[in-house]
């Protein structure tokens, strides 16, 4: 099997080369067979290679395809680094994939441009297997460009609103900026070590550099604004939540599962320079316990159903930093895991929820979905339980291990932990917010239905869609966020087994850590859920609202924090202003009056030829008269 | 003897051209194809040649070929072939046949002396990518730049006396200062070996004192910066290319700018390594300063071909940053820029022209949502945007990329800036993407009501010109080795022969 590991991004590239060939002229089974069915061979082959190399001890091993370029010393290679870490990542990749797609196929049977869209898909998938596969920086570059583009291509999908276009334009600059950053973080690591190749580069580095130098800072910092941008943290976050405007199938594979959590296995697999950059490596954490804070804070308000799962995904992905920056490797790599089956679980079963709504996303819209919407209603159940980290769950390890090993944090141990758990609390208040608002409590749907509809039954208005090729996606996805916990991710020998000590911790701290979720979960049943207390709760709202503080606090967190509004008045405005002033480029202004001045030096001369002789006879005498002038007085 | 062959085919073929109107006005289109089809068997013939005789017995130097042309001054008819002019003939050859697609249809007036001036200006540009005499090479730089003034002038658009105008006097003036830094140096060669001589390699043994080398070699510098273009030169470009026809852009932006980079690395720098050394941080600043402040000129623009002209320079800057890195990789990323970029610009501006033939504007104010009525159109603008962006995987990003990777080496506060461009490029590509092919459907007035449903999509010509382009990204960016391993002889020669100054 290992030696078709050239072949895992072959499958979905194939697919994507039929889909764009056939013009749109391919019929609809067929497109979805192609699309579908290219990730499920990759899947299959994922697996094999795992088996193979599991039995073979997880022995790393690497596929060179070809030579790509030889510049002096620069010499990468299109060439495939396999290890435990690379086989989680093409297993989740291939294989949420494979189920994303699979229900793709059914959600949007009905889109006029289900070909491309499943082109586009394929085209990712192949681009973040390259990612995950490359042996050296310059591929994974690849890789990582790569699925900015189709992140790109997919967000701006419904092409027709230009909203969706600004969206998907915002999404691909903000990452390009991170891209930039890592880009030149190539070029200094290449000029220092001579290579890209990343196992060489991790074997030199520490030989070359001595912890805590400025080269390694410099380059682990560069690295970092890569994986920030990718993965969605402080500061470059803005773009995710507006990139909710792709169909919902993306904002599962791309926006939840799988693409953002690019940074988080740049950072891992880079993981001996961050070592050798500590404050670098505080500053991870420090970036992901900030933004999982502010994103939880900011979930907490919104009202449409998507970006709730889309600052809850920011959130997670900020545990998953917290965990890299206090040396969990292998927890925030399981993180990445658990999260991959339960946020794709949320998204694709909020994709039935807004589907069997007719494209309605406001959740105070909904409400009482429970019976109507039974499967979607069990698959939020089960995510929201694993994303809380209900005990038994798959979120529950992976979370207990990250906030475990932050409280293990030599310096800000008791910091990084307290605000773990608070975000831990978060979590648990706004995802059972959203369970309870749109499963319980007054089916508000049917009154706006009625309203708007007059006659119809709206007992019609509502009815699950759901057909098979969607509805075992959600069921395997649903099984997997539940027992996804038991999987132990074969990664380390990747990170050393220094890393991984058992973290021992007292009984208060294991018990604080199952029972604040919980209190979570009972306070948004209070405010939300329960019919006793919901006219509590719903003055209790009104109350928080009412006060000067609370509706500043409720508008800056609605708001993200106010940083699009930053970003809009330092970066977007300057330049537009920038642009239109000088839209007729001032350099070329002075050729202008170059030509100008020639031009007017001319009509003057000729003004001086009139014929006139006694005017001749004037200025010959002037001139005599000044030219001696000049000389005298010299 | 190849070579000699080579210019006269492209000569003969246009002079045929012009001649071949008074029997059939489709005649000339003809002739054209089998002069350029003549030209690329000539330009294959060479690549095999080389690879055949790697080493000839001038060093790096495949085919030399030498007679006597005015002897009082010592000019000679030299012309030669190394791994570097052998890419650029490729391109010129690939590219005029790019240009005649574009013409085929578009050109139905006075076509007969439209493609005598395409031609001649090919064998102009092969001449420049060949001579090895200054004065030689002077001459050749003349000889394209007035059919391409002609084309501008006759098959323009609205604006094009003005546009054609000022082409020529921004080349003419710039190339007077080349004209005579060329002369001082020959004279220089009469004072210091008691004889005049052009030739590029007797004049490399002249010895200049410091400052005579800095200003000889900003006369050089000047004369190509303004060709490649290079910010602050870079005034004509934008004006030279929204008026040109479709296929004069194409020959404008994907060889005639090569000739000016190709003019740095050839003769600039190795003719004044010790001037180019310590003026190559300054050369980096501009490089930076132009990749930047075009990208952002070339967002305010509405006019769809004068925003990708200033793209162009802005990519330009890559090749000036890349070359003055003077090491290794600087100089092939510039190398892999000027072909890489020579396909995805001329594949743009032959968009720009397929939508401005089937709107009748190029205003982006008046189009929207071209994807729904254009797909295969607009998939082709979509990819060549996107290799422009620099996409990795497409032959922009290894050129720019090994530009940065050298120039790196050389200043990094430049670098650091160029890189930014990566930024910038990305916000004007997408929002041309965004502004002309997605968005609600917006054509201009008049457009609706044309028979079978407005605008029609790609042709057969039209298809197969832009498939061959894209293959070559694919190529260029997937295996880059076949491309860079014929320079890279010949840059490694030139980085030993000038002790590799480049500032760091």
């Amino acid at each position: 099997m290992q030696e078709w590991t050239g072949l895992l991004p072959v499958f979905p590239l194939a697919g994507f080369l039929l889909l764009v060939l056939s013009r749109g002229r391919m019929s609809r089974g067929i497109a979805g067979v192609i699309g579908a069915g290219s990730v499920g061979l990759s899947f299959l082959l994922a697996l094999g290679i795992a088996i193979a190399t599991l039995n073979n001890g997880g022995q790393a091993y690497t596929t060179v395809l070809w030579q790509w370029m030889q510049v002096g010393d620069f010499a990468p290679g299109f060439s495939f680094y396999v290890d435990g870490l690379t086989l989680v990542m093409i297993l989740v990749i291939s294989g949420v994939g494979f189920l994303i797609h699979l229900y793709a196929t059914g959600y949007m049977a009905d889109d006029p441009g289900f070909a491309r869209f499943f082109s586009y898909m394929n085209l990712f998938v192949a681009a973040m297997l390259v990612l995950v596969l490359a042996d050296n920086l310059l591929l994974l570059y690849l890789g990582w460009e790569g699925v900015g583009l189709c992140s790109y291509l997919l967000i701006g999908f419904w092409y027709d609103k230009p909203a969706n276009g600004y969206a998907a334009r915002k999404a691909f600059v903000v990452t390009r900026v991170g891209d930039t950053s890592m880009a030149i973080g190539l070029f200094l690591l290449f000029s220092q070590l001579g290579t890209l190749n990343i196992q060489q580069m991790l074997t030199l580095a520490p030989q070359q550099w001595a912890v805590g130098s400025g080269i390694a800072v410099a380059a682990s910092a560069l690295l970092l604004g890569g994986a920030v941008g990718k993965s969605a943290q402080l500061p470059l976050q803005t773009w995710l939540p507006d990139a909710m405007a792709g169909p919902t199938p993306i904002s599962a594979l791309i926006h939840a599962a799988t693409m953002v959590t690019a940074g988080v296995y740049l950072i891992a697999r880079t993981h001996v320079l961050f070592e050798l950059a500590p404050s670098v490596q505080l500053l991870v954490a420090f970036i992901g316990l900030a933004t999982l804070l502010m994103s939880g804070f900011t979930a907490l308000t919104q009202t449409d159903i998507k970006r709730i799962l889309a600052y809850s995904t920011i959130s997670q992905i900020g545990y998953m930093f917290l965990a890299l920056g206090v040396g969990a490797w292998s927890a925030a790599v399981f993180h990445l895991m658990t999260h991959a089956f339960f946020k794709a679980l949320l998204f694709l079963a909020a994709g039935t929820v807004i589907l069997s709504l007719h494209h309605e996303q406001d959740i105070f819209r909904m409400g009482a979905m429970r019976r109507r919407l039974p499967v979607s209603f069990w698959c939020f159940l089960v995510g929201s339980a694993a994303l809380t980290a209900l005990p038994f769950t798959s979120g529950f390890y992976s979370k207990d291990e990250i906030l475990l090993a932050a409280l293990h944090q030599e310096h800000y141990g008791m910091l990084l932990w307290s605000g773990g758990v608070l975000g831990a609390f978060l979590t648990a208040l706004y995802s059972f917010r959203l369970v309870f608002v749109v499963f319980f409590g007054r089916d508000r749907h049917q009154s706006h239905a009625t309203a708007s509809h007059g006659h119809d039954d709206p007992q019609a208005a509502v009815v699950e869609a759901m057909s098979p090729v969607m509805f075992f996606p959600l069921l395997l996805l649903g099984l997997l966020a539940l027992g996804g916990g038991f999987i132990h991710v074969p990664v380390d020998a990747v990170f050393g087994s220094g890393a991984q000590e058992e973290a021992h911790a007292s009984q208060l701290v294991h018990t604080l850590m199952i029972l604040i979720p919980i209190a979570g979960v009972m306070i948004a049943w209070f405010v939300y859920g329960s019919r006793s207390y919901q006219k509590a709760g719903e003055h209790l709202r009104e109350q928080l609202l009412a006060s000067g503080i609370g509706r500043r606090l409720h508008r800056f967190w609605f708001s993200g924090w106010g940083m699009d509004t930053l970003y809009e008045w330092v970066f977007v405005r300057p330049f537009l202003t920038l642009a239109a002033l000088n839209r007729r480029d001032a350099v070329d202004q002075i050729y202008g009056w170059v030509a100008q001045a020639a031009r007017v030096g001319n009509s003057a001369v000729v003004m001086l030829q009139t014929g006139n002789l006694r005017w001749y006879a004037i200025s010959l005498v002037g001139g005599l008269v000044i030219v001696i002038g000049l000389g005298v007085w010299r | 003897m190849i070579v000699w062959w080579l210019i006269a085919v492209l000569f003969l073929g246009g002079a045929l051209a012009w001649a071949s109107e008074a029997l059939d006005s489709q005649l000339p289109r003809v002739v054209a194809l089998l002069a350029l089809l003549g030209s690329a068997a000539l330009v294959l013939g060479l690549a095999l040649a080389g690879q055949a005789n790697p080493l000839s017995p001038q060093g790096q130097w495949w085919v030399l070929a030498d007679a006597s042309w005015i002897p009082r001054f010592g000019i000679r008819f030299l012309v030669g072939v190394d791994g570097l002019s052998l890419l650029m003939l490729l391109l010129t050859v690939f590219l005029g046949l790019m240009a005649l697609g574009a013409a085929w249809h578009e050109i139905r007036e006075r076509s007969g002396f439209f493609y005598f001036n395409l031609l001649w200006t090919l064998a102009g540009v092969v001449g420049v990518f060949t001579a090895l005499d200054l004065f030689l090479f002077f001459f050749f730089w003349e000889v394209m730049l007035i059919p391409m003034y002609l084309i501008i002038a006759i098959w323009g658009h609205e604006n094009r006396a003005y546009a054609a105008m000022k082409f020529f006097l921004f080349t003419q003036v710039s190339g007077l200062l080349l004209l005579f830094a060329i002369v001082c140096l020959a004279w220089f060669h009469a004072q210091q070996f008691g004889v005049f001589s052009f030739d590029y390699f007797a004049l490399q043994d002249v010895v200049l004192e410091g400052r005579v080398q800095t200003w000889l070699m900003l006369g050089f510098f000047i004369g190509f910066a303004t060709k490649l273009p290079a910010f602050p030169f870079h005034a004509w470009l934008p004006d030279a290319h929204s008026q040109a026809p479709t296929a004069g852009s194409v020959l404008l932006a994907g060889v005639l700018l090569k000739t000016g980079a190709y003019g740095l690395i050839r003769f600039t720098v190795p003719l004044f390594p010790e001037a180019s050394a310590s003026f190559a941080p300054f050369a980096m600043g501009l490089a930076a300063v132009g990749i930047l402040y075009c990208a952002k000129l070339a967002f305010a623009q509405q006019d769809l071909k004068r925003l990708i002209a200033y793209t162009s320079v802005s990519h330009m800057g890559f090749v000036l940053l890349g070359v003055y890195a003077w090491n290794l990789y600087g100089l092939q990323g510039a190398v892999m820029t000027m072909l890489a970029h020579g396909f995805s610009a001329a594949a743009l501006f032959m968009i720009a022209g397929a939508l401005q033939h089937r709107l009748h504007t190029r205003d982006m104010q008046r189009m929207g949502g071209l994807w729904s009525r254009l797909p295969m159109l607009s998939a082709m603008a979509l990819f060549f945007t996107v290799a422009a962006v620099g996409m990795p995987g497409l032959g922009n990003f290894i050129g720019e990329f090994l530009s940065l990777l050298g120039a790196f080496q050389a200043s990094r506060v430049a670098t650091v800036f160029a890189a930014l461009g990566l930024v910038l490029s990305a916000v004007y590509s997408l929002w041309v993407i965004q502004k002309v092919f997605h968005g609600p459907l917006l054509l201009p007035a008049g457009q609706e009501r044309e028979a079978a449903g407005g605008p029609a999509d790609l042709g057969r010509v039209e298809l197969l010109c832009y498939g061959l382009m894209a293959l070559g990204l694919l190529w260029m960016g997937l295996y880059p080795q076949s491309f860079l391993a014929h320079s890279a002889s010949v840059l490694e020669a030139l980085l030993q022969q000038t002790g590799t100054p480049g500032g760091g």
